[in-house]
């Protein structure tokens, strides 16, 4: 058994220790918003936070973040409140949708250490998340935005 | 259905009263129901509830292009309510829902599908009359209530008002009374003038799903008592299991069974982790075949042989090619080499099968419902009746989910299993190395220019991999004499220039690397061949590449073409100065419908390395249904097409792929994407696709600037830096 803590919650779950923590989370816990797309972190599609850094969980052991705060795209907010949330629906960023849980996971870390980034600021954060719909010139956009937002808001 | 039935005679629409209460518009798609055996099926439906919502069913599948946002968008205009009263439900299988542009392949039954850029253009005008026709009765049923003439009524925002004396009445209230009615033979559809919601920006109904992981794709369908299995599948394309050993595979933890399948050795687990490390350690000894002599060098070597045969498939011909090559005052000549492409939609395939004897249950994230129930039922001798298959949404499509392998393989192993529901999950590994491609193709190209420069003779020779080798319900349409229709699109069935003398023609050669859709298809790798070569064209006769192409555009069937370029060419500012060592190309081409032209900025550093800072598109569609949406397809294209020029490159040695994950079969990254303007052109043209027209333009505007940029030209897909340094 190892203890993990999820969005608040901590679960015991009966996983091999090399398990990834994202098959953890997608088949033992049920969060299917992170994804699945590489499995070997050149995507992005699943991204997490653990103690706030973003890290690709389809290549993070289970065992190495026991103790560790996990965030998923579910434990981002309670209702889609999160600045970056907000400036995606109102950007109409997704197109297939499948990479974003990933893309604002990132883009969450991002702002939660630089509150008004660069594009330069952009492209170092977000290159590791791919997109294939091509959805990135709206994802730049919607950074900018919810950037913005948080400034209001503070 | 309940019992009453009202159903117009000569259409395809009926009126029924729905389950539950309220009015129930079924209509047939034209062409479906014919092209199906047995009498037509009124499956496909708008529902008006007693409560005034709307629910719209569709066969169409739902993969990024926001289709089920454009023909809710559709019912919403006709029938006069507002867009988010509208709810969105995917439709399961039925020939109603079948794609009257395929409706000429009988031999499949006509057939549900997603893809060739074709929902809106095809569905269109019958979701849009069944939205027209409940309108009809909603407001024939409210005059009757109040007692007035339905011509004094008008509909507005789910209410039926009564003009002179302002007296309303919801949708909801008449939606019973409106059951009753017969449906109207011919329901009169708006004119764009009328369009309140057709036109304009309207944003998804799913977007907020997408952002807080609720949104289910194919891969996180789960079920009760669902495993999941991974399958070891050979390495060399056609290859087959000589034997195995389970042993190894079964001592892992969570591992249930281990099965042999058509694909392989399945390998079914609790989850996917077991299923995995059970495929990893599974010992399989497999038989090649003859594919594992196959590599890509020798490949394009045997296809410059091919070439030099002295006839070969023509798929276009107008006058003397022979001669006028012969006789022109200068002769140009080049070979293009178009590499094999994967798919890699972010969602790896996937599938998830139920086989429960009689019937079998499939949930997978499909362009294709028809074709995977057709093989399907290949398979297990059931009966399309007893196959039922819901899509989920796609996490990407680009013309890979139009296959049926993934479909196929989840309903054996299941089966296989003894009849458990199992998840089949591909690693992206095996996305990349069991795809069908883009195929590749070995172009000799020649051309004749008169004392102006201008062309008189155009031959273009195409050698190479055929998708309808490997598309089997399509295989009849393969011709005796080899022609693959989809290997000469964009090459020989819409040729825009002015040239009196032209020759393309096709050599089908199959080296076993499967072949399959890919976004634009033919157009993909043809559009590149023929801007560039256009192009070399225009600077052997010392002319402008814009000037050049415009002056050979100048037949009517030409002229939408010519007016994207035109208008691509003026917001680009094609002419003007631009920033030290950036350069423009051109390129416009037509793909599914749509016209379009793009100019790209590009750049090119002293070690090769090509930025692209700028992409231009004009598109030229006919009316736009969602003009935000039309731009991200445009954008979307774009960034697809230029992640092949860039990086595509799928190569085979001794029968493998050598490419394996996202590090070396590259995408574009946030950090290399070009700023990109969209222009929409509303003409009065036919309406075309959106999805596939953006992507055959990019590559070659893109090696027309290097060209412009180094002198360098382009021959050879992926744009190779080390080819380019100064």
């Amino acid at each position: 058994m190892i203890a993990i803590t999820v969005n608040g919650r901590t679960h015991r779950v009966d996983v091999d220790s090399d398990t990834p923590l994202l098959w953890v989370l997608r088949d033992t816990l049920g969060l299917t918003g992170t994804k699945f797309g590489c499995g070997m972190a050149v995507c992005g599609a699943c991204t997490v936070h653990i103690n706030g850094e973003p890290v690709r969980s389809c290549v993070t052991q289970v065992s190495k973040v026991a103790g560790g705060k996990i965030t998923t795209i579910e434990g981002l907010s309670r209702d889609s409140s999160h600045p970056l949330q907000k400036a995606w629906i109102a950007g109409e960023v997704p197109q297939c949708g499948y990479c974003h849980s990933g893309q604002i996971m990132s883009a969450a870390a991002l702002l939660a250490k630089n509150r008004n980034p660069s594009d330069t600021d952009i492209d170092a954060a977000m290159s590791g998340n791919v997109c294939r719909c091509g959805d990135y010139n709206r994802i730049r956009k919607a950074i900018h935005a919810a950037a913005k937002m948080t400034k209001k808001g503070a | 259905m309940d019992a009453i039935v009202n159903q117009s005679r000569r259409t395809f629409l009926k009126a029924g009263a729905a389950t539950g209460g309220g009015l129930m518009i079924s209509f047939c798609i034209p062409g479906a129901a014919e092209a199906a055996a047995g009498p037509a099926k009124f499956n496909a439906f708008v529902t008006i509830g007693t409560d005034g919502r709307v629910t719209f069913v569709t066969g169409q599948v739902e993969m990024g292009q926001a289709v089920h946002n454009a023909l809710a968008m559709l019912v919403a205009e006709e029938l006069e309510v507002e867009f988010r009263q509208v709810r969105v439900v995917q439709g399961g299988i039925d020939s109603a829902f079948g794609n009257p542009r395929y409706i000429g392949f009988k031999a499949v039954g006509g057939f549900q599908a997603t893809g060739g850029s074709s929902s809106v253009r095809n569905v269109g005008v019958p979701v849009r009359r069944a939205g027209a026709a409940a309108r009809y009765m909603l407001v024939a049923a409210a005059a009757d209530k109040m007692k007035v003439s339905r011509l004094e009524c008008v509909a507005e925002n789910g209410m039926v008002i009564h003009q002179p004396s302002g007296r309303k009445v919801a949708y909801g209230a008449v939606a019973n009374a409106a059951a009753k009615l017969v449906a109207p033979d011919n329901p009169v559809l708006k004119r764009p003038s009328e369009f309140k919601l057709i036109g304009k920006s309207t944003p998804r109904h799913n977007t907020p799903l997408k952002v807080n992981g609720t949104a289910i794709y194919g891969l996180d369908y789960k079920r009760k008592g669902m495993l999941t299995a991974v399958v070891a599948r050979c390495p060399v394309f056609g290859g087959k299991v000589k034997s195995f050993n389970a042993d190894p595979a079964l001592k892992v933890k969570g591992v249930r069974k281990v099965v042999q399948v058509g694909s392989g050795i399945a390998v079914v687990a609790d989850n996917f982790w077991a299923a995995k490390k059970g495929r990893d350690a599974l010992e399989v000894a497999w038989d090649e075949g003859a594919v594992a002599k196959v590599n890509t060098p020798e490949l394009f070597r045997q296809w410059a042989e091919l070439a030099k045969q002295p006839t070969a498939a023509e798929r276009l011909k107008t006058g003397d090619v022979g001669a006028a090559l012969a006789g022109g005052a200068k002769r140009i000549e080049a070979v293009y080499e178009i590499p094999f492409l994967a798919h890699t939609c972010m969602e790896p395939m996937n599938a998830t099968a139920h086989f429960k004897g009689d019937s079998v249950e499939i949930w997978a994230p499909t362009q294709a419902q028809s074709w995977n129930a057709h093989y399907v039922s290949q398979l297990t001798g059931l009966p399309p009746s007893a196959i039922t298959i819901h899509a989920t949404l796609l996490g990407g499509g680009f013309g890979r989910r139009l296959e049926s392998d993934f479909a196929v393989e989840a309903v054996e192993v299941s089966k296989a299993a003894g009849g458990v529901p199992v998840k089949v999950v591909w690693t992206r590994e095996e996305d990349v190395q069991h795809d069908f491609y883009r195929p590749a193709s070995y172009n000799a190209l020649s051309a004749a220019l008169d004392a102006n420069g201008m062309p008189t003779a155009w031959k273009h020779r195409i050698v190479g991999a055929s998708i309808l080798n490997y598309f089997k319900t399509f295989g009849h349409f393969l011709r005796k004499d080899g022609m693959d229709p989809t290997s000469v699109q964009g090459a020989g069935d819409y040729f825009p220039y002015d040239i009196p003398n032209v020759l393309v023609d096709f050599i089908n050669h199959d080296a076993g690397v499967p072949a399959g859709f890919w976004r634009s298809v033919g157009n993909s790798q043809n559009g590149f061949i023929m801007e560039s070569f256009i192009d070399e064209l225009a600077h052997a006769a010392g002319k402008d590449p814009y000037q050049y192409r415009r002056q050979l555009l100048g037949k009517p069937h030409a002229a939408r073409l010519r007016g994207a370029l035109d208008l691509v060419a003026e917001k680009a500012g094609w002419g003007k100065p631009l920033p030290t060592g950036v350069h423009r190309g051109i390129a416009a081409h037509f793909a599914y419908g749509g016209y379009c032209a793009q100019v790209a900025e590009v750049s090119v550093a002293g070690d090769g390395n090509v930025k692209v800072h700028r992409v231009v598109a004009v598109i030229d569609s006919g009316w736009v249904v969602n003009p935000d949406t039309v731009e991200q397809q445009i954008e979307s294209a774009i960034v697809y097409g230029l992640t092949a020029a860039l990086y595509g490159d799928i190569t085979i040695k001794n029968g493998r792929v050598e490419q394996s994950n996202f590090h070396d079969y590259k995408p574009l990254r946030i950090s290399e994407m070009p700023k990109v303007e969209v222009h929409i052109w509303q003409g009065e043209g036919e309406q075309g696709g959106m999805g596939e027209p953006g992507t055959p333009p990019i590559a070659p505007a893109v090696c027309n600037a290097i060209f412009a940029a180094t002198g360098k030209r382009v021959r050879k897909l992926p744009i190779k830096p080390e080819l380019l340094r100064a």
